[in-house]
């Protein structure tokens, strides 16, 4: 099959503190993002053992699709602002994507 | 011993011990949604029987209180705890809230005795959720424009705990007395199994605690402690100076003697974010709780019988 280069985008994934979900969606539709997904998340990182057993000690996984300069935009958006002070990760990596026109903004 | 006191300790030993005991976390929430319902749905059956001009002084009391406890604790934390700002600041918000969860308890305390407090001790809690939380903002960020005070008071006003006190105790208020024993068995009857089962959580929890409470020490155990003592003492002197019987006086010590872990550490986690929240889950969670549950409680009883037995104390 052809493969066409506008069908490989950016997935941005962000794990941090589910205190902070309503301000990072807030964040993710302004900056451009035109979906993602949040998941429940626990680990161990070097703010100690995130369990999920108290509510504010939570922690959730945003997955973002889009494209290179928007997940650009978002990751240093999130850098200046959250990095400080909260519990945080951010991962880029480029993905396939099979129904490209469902991320479009 | 009472068996709601022995679930704690039964949640406490399985979680120290490392336990495979872990509650689904739906129903951690599921049983909080239903205690603050019912607490909220009591409260509200009871005011409808009462004039609300009434309650005016008791609310504005319960103000005060919630604006006066964090001002005293911010500063021993701040001079004796050496502790940073924003962290003196948000452990004094802690202390300056309430917890359901004591609350509840005490509730049971009273009621397993048959002695009676006054019926609007739900909406005192509502109150007395609120004010220590902005206290702790302040005092770290001042009255500036820093502070998204759009989003603070959404956390405050629009949280958990909040909407579903004040929903409960509106539908208590405005149902019909006998259509309202249709669902008297689970909010009433079951009142007691539910704050078991919740307290079996909060014992696990309150275990989860223990690692950091080795690392913080001394200062924040001896503040956890001493905190809710003042608090009760304050509390039950304003609840004789309301007129508040020995229930509600020891109820007021109570609230006055419980520190948040619910309402306050997520308002601070979004308006005071540089503060370590680690440090007031411990004290609250991992001191003050239990020490409220086991000891404080009983306690806090003896309290009110003493000050309504003194001259002149009514």
């Amino acid at each position: 099959m052809n493969q066409d280069r506008s069908h490989v985008l950016k997935l941005l994934t962000v794990v941090t503190e589910s205190a902070l979900e309503a301000r990072m969606v807030r964040d993710l539709e302004r900056l451009g993002a035109a979906g993602y997904t949040i998941t429940n998340a626990r680990g161990r990182g070097h703010r100690g053992v995130r369990e999920a057993g108290w509510e504010v000690e939570r922690n959730i996984r945003i997955e973002v699709v889009c494209d290179e300069a928007t997940a650009r935009r978002i990751a240093a958006h999130l850098q200046t602002h959250y990095y400080d002070n909260y519990a945080m990760i951010l991962l880029l990596s480029d993905v396939e994507v099979l129904r490209p026109e469902k991320f479009q903004a | 011993m009472d068996p709601i006191i022995l679930f704690f300790l039964l949640g406490l030993a399985a979680g120290l011990a490392k336990s495979e005991l872990k509650l689904p976390s739906a129903m951690y929430e599921f049983v909080s949604i239903l205690l603050l319902l019912s607490i909220g749905l009591k409260g509200g059956v009871e005011l409808a029987r009462q004039p609300f001009l009434a309650l005016l002084p008791d609310i504005l009391a319960a103000l005060a209180l919630g604006v006066f406890l964090p001002l005293v604790a911010f500063p021993v934390l701040l001079l004796l705890g050496r502790f940073k700002r924003a962290d003196a600041a948000s452990i004094a918000a802690h202390y300056g809230s309430v917890s359901v969860g004591t609350y509840a308890v005490a509730v049971a305390w009273l009621a397993s005795r048959n002695i009676e407090f006054e019926a609007q001790m739900p909406l005192l809690l509502v109150v007395l959720e609120i004010p220590a939380i902005l206290v702790g903002i302040v005092l770290v960020r001042g009255m500036g424009q820093q502070t998204r005070w759009g989003e603070v008071a959404h956390e405050v006003f629009l949280g958990k705990g909040i909407v579903l006190l004040i929903g409960g105790l509106l539908i208590g208020w405005l149902s019909d007395p006998d259509a309202l024993a249709s669902i008297e068995p689970l909010f009433f009857d079951l009142f007691k199994g539910i704050l078991a089962v919740f307290l079996l959580e909060m014992g696990l929890i309150t275990a989860s605690r223990a690692g950091s409470l080795r690392h913080y020490g001394v200062f924040l155990i001896g503040f956890g402690i001493a905190m809710p003592l003042f608090g009760a003492g304050v509390g039950g002197l304003l609840g004789l100076a309301l007129g508040l019987s020995p229930g509600g006086t020891m109820m007021l010590a109570t609230l006055a003697a419980s520190a948040s872990y619910i309402a306050v550490p997520a308002a601070m986690r979004i308006s005071v974010p540089e503060a370590n929240p680690t440090l007031s889950l411990t004290a609250s969670l991992g001191v003050t709780f239990p020490f409220n549950v086991l000891v404080g409680i009983p306690l806090y009883w003896r309290l009110a019988e003493f000050l309504h037995a003194l001259p002149g104390g009514g």
